[in-house]
């Protein structure tokens, strides 16, 4: 858990605040009035400056204005860019299917990771290697694992599908049904993932205290039991920040797309960062992208601040 | 049930989920050493009738992966090292210096972890466009030297150096660079390791912002080649080659993390950034 705090730049601020007035005495002693630290910040700032902060300006700017293929020259049109994605089907397309992926991925890769983590958390034998087999695709690019799951998802001869038919069940065409692309991704994205959501649950259950666990053992009480009432609620932080990021890797899923669908078939696995990449490059429609940038930086802040006040309630209170 | 019993149950458990999760990437192995002029067809779809390392060197020919990852190689490093510098400097001027706006300007900073850089590709795009340097390796490299996790994540170490060593030092006349040098960089080794295996991991990976940047075979980095790669019409579905790229791929660094499966996986803990 220490190492996950760590790890949170929200969570561990409240610490920091206290131990900053209690060195206020010697920090005044040693107060610094020179140029130094402003010039040992200045590098960072110069990128952060450049492709951050003012970006983001940028991108809040040029969403007010029309410029497409038809508007070469910007022409300011407060805020219809947005007022025309309101009355977009296909806008509400993407934003359904980006829900909808975000919902399916985020609490069944978690789930399993919790799973994986209890399970690894015990004295087996050959333990590195089923590590090893969960955590794999993490480190895998996208772009592979999407060119694996290309082939994994072949209606004819894919893997999936030849498993399937060893069951005795006719496979759908994956990436070429309307209905199961969506799954497909998710699917996907839940094996791609859930290795890496759980290392972040080892870690907290290599941090818990055994004592817990001897006392619910004196108590009698059951494995499932344990598992419910001691093990999850004490990794409630975890699970909070493992949410934080999950659902902010989720909302930013283009690559496999790119490769695997580019969002077909019937925009049916448009997802809203593809979508914004397809808009601006392709469609040149760069009012609409800014527009969908806007909408995506705001939801990942929306979210993440959001989470941010959980966790902070749940480590106050605690 | 009995703790035999459930502890077999279990263990049964994890053998069936490890397996569901190494068979993509085992097959894939073993189709990419199949010989490509025979088709795979349900039934059989694991092995051909031998093994070969034809589709390697086909797709090498086909395509100039040993450009792509010359590029890769000097897009992760070159950021990891700017950012070492960067991340470094900073965090020691947040954790060890007074100085006017200092939470302010924290608190801007943490905006960079609050924005992921993929939804500024726009406005991102057309900078680079502005600095005239679309379709090099720099513009890929550029918006990945300052780190705001990285800076808070040097700031928490560097907090944790006893102020006494660095009075210490100061007093036998040591300068800014050499207390840096000598008494925070020690100390803050290990949260550099940690940060530079998770930049490299994520750099050898991305693929949207180098696809947007570049536009020729000489900046490609790996991900964005094997995409153009297998996007090739005239490859049709021949998946022993394409799964040979893919594996070209992902090779190198997935040798790299079985060697430092440790590290890398304290390393993903500690930065919750991939």
């Amino acid at each position: 858990m220490s190492d996950l705090s760590s790890a949170n730049p929200f969570a561990t601020e409240r610490v920091s605040v206290s131990s900053t007035t209690g060195s206020i005495a010697r920090s005044r002693r040693r107060a610094q009035s020179s140029l130094l630290p402003y010039l040992l910040i200045l590098p960072t700032f110069i990128f952060v400056t450049a492709f951050t902060l003012l970006p983001t300006l940028n991108v809040l700017h040029d969403s007010l204005f029309r410029q497409n293929q038809a508007v070469r020259v910007p022409r300011f049109v407060g805020l219809e860019n947005f007022a025309n994605l309101l009355d977009d089907p296909g806008f509400h397309k993407v934003l359904g299917n980006t829900l909808l992926f975000v919902v399916g991925t985020v609490p069944l890769s978690m789930a399993l990771a919790f799973g994986m983590a209890l399970l690894l958390n015990q004295h087996l034998r050959g333990l590195a290697l089923y590590r090893l087999a969960f955590f794999y695709p993490t480190i895998l690019p996208m772009v592979s694992a999407a060119t694996i799951w290309l082939f994994m998802y072949a209606p004819e001869y894919g893997l999936v599908n030849e498993l399937l038919r060893v069951g005795g069940v006719r496979g759908p065409n994956w990436l070429g049904d309307p209905s199961w692309v969506l799954p497909a991704f998710i699917l996907m994205a839940v094996w791609k993932q859930a290795g890496y959501y759980m290392v972040f649950y080892l870690a907290g259950l290599q941090g818990l205290s055994s004592d817990y666990f001897e006392a619910a053992q004196l108590d009698g009480a059951s494995w499932w039991h344990t598992i419910r009432h001691i093990t999850f609620p004490l990794l409630m932080g975890t699970t909070l920040f493992v949410t934080t990021i999950a659902v902010v890797a989720s909302f930013q899923t283009a690559d496999q797309i790119y490769v695997m669908t580019a969002g077909g078939p019937d925009n049916a696995s448009n997802l809203l960062l593809f979508d914004i990449y397809e808009t601006n490059f392709r469609f040149q429609d760069h009012g609409s992208a800014s527009a969908l940038s806007v909408v995506l930086v705001l939801i990942l802040l929306v979210f993440t601040v959001l989470n941010f006040r959980v966790v902070e309630r749940r480590v106050t209170y605690d | 049930m009995t703790r035999r019993t459930r502890q077999a149950m279990l263990t049964l458990l994890l053998v069936a989920v490890s397996a569901i999760w190494l068979l993509p990437i085992v097959w894939t192995i073993l189709v990419s050493f199949r010989p490509a002029t025979e088709p795979i067809v349900s039934g059989r779809i694991w092995f051909g009738s031998t093994l070969t390392l034809e589709n390697y060197a086909t797709a090498f020919r086909i395509a100039p992966f040993g450009t792509y990852y010359l590029n890769t190689l000097l897009i992760a490093f070159g950021i990891l090292a700017a950012q070492l510098v960067t991340i470094t400097l900073a965090g020691y001027a947040f954790a060890r210096f007074e100085f006017r706006g200092r939470d302010l300007l924290f608190a801007l900073l943490l905006l960079q972890i609050l924005i992921p850089s993929a939804a500024l590709i726009i406005p991102n795009y057309a900078t680079i466009r502005t600095l005239g340097l679309f379709d090099t390796q720099l513009a890929i490299m550029l918006p990945y030297c300052g780190s705001a996790f990285g800076t808070f994540l040097m700031r928490q170490t560097f907090k944790s150096v006893p102020r006494d060593l660095d009075d210490a030092a100061r007093m036998d006349g040591a300068n800014w660079l050499q207390v840096l040098r000598f008494v925070y960089l020690p100390a803050g080794t290990a949260s550099l390791v940690a940060f530079a295996l998770a930049s490299i991991t994520f750099h050898w990976n991305e693929f949207l912002w180098p696809l947007v940047v570049t536009n020729s075979e000489r900046t490609r980095p790996l991900t964005v080649g094997l995409a153009v790669f297998t996007q090739l019409g005239e490859l049709g579905a021949q998946w022993p080659l394409v799964t040979a790229a893919t594996l070209i791929v992902a090779g190198p660094l997935f040798v790299f993390f079985l060697i430092f499966q440790r590290q890398f996986i304290n390393s993903f803990v500690r930065s919750g950034l991939k």
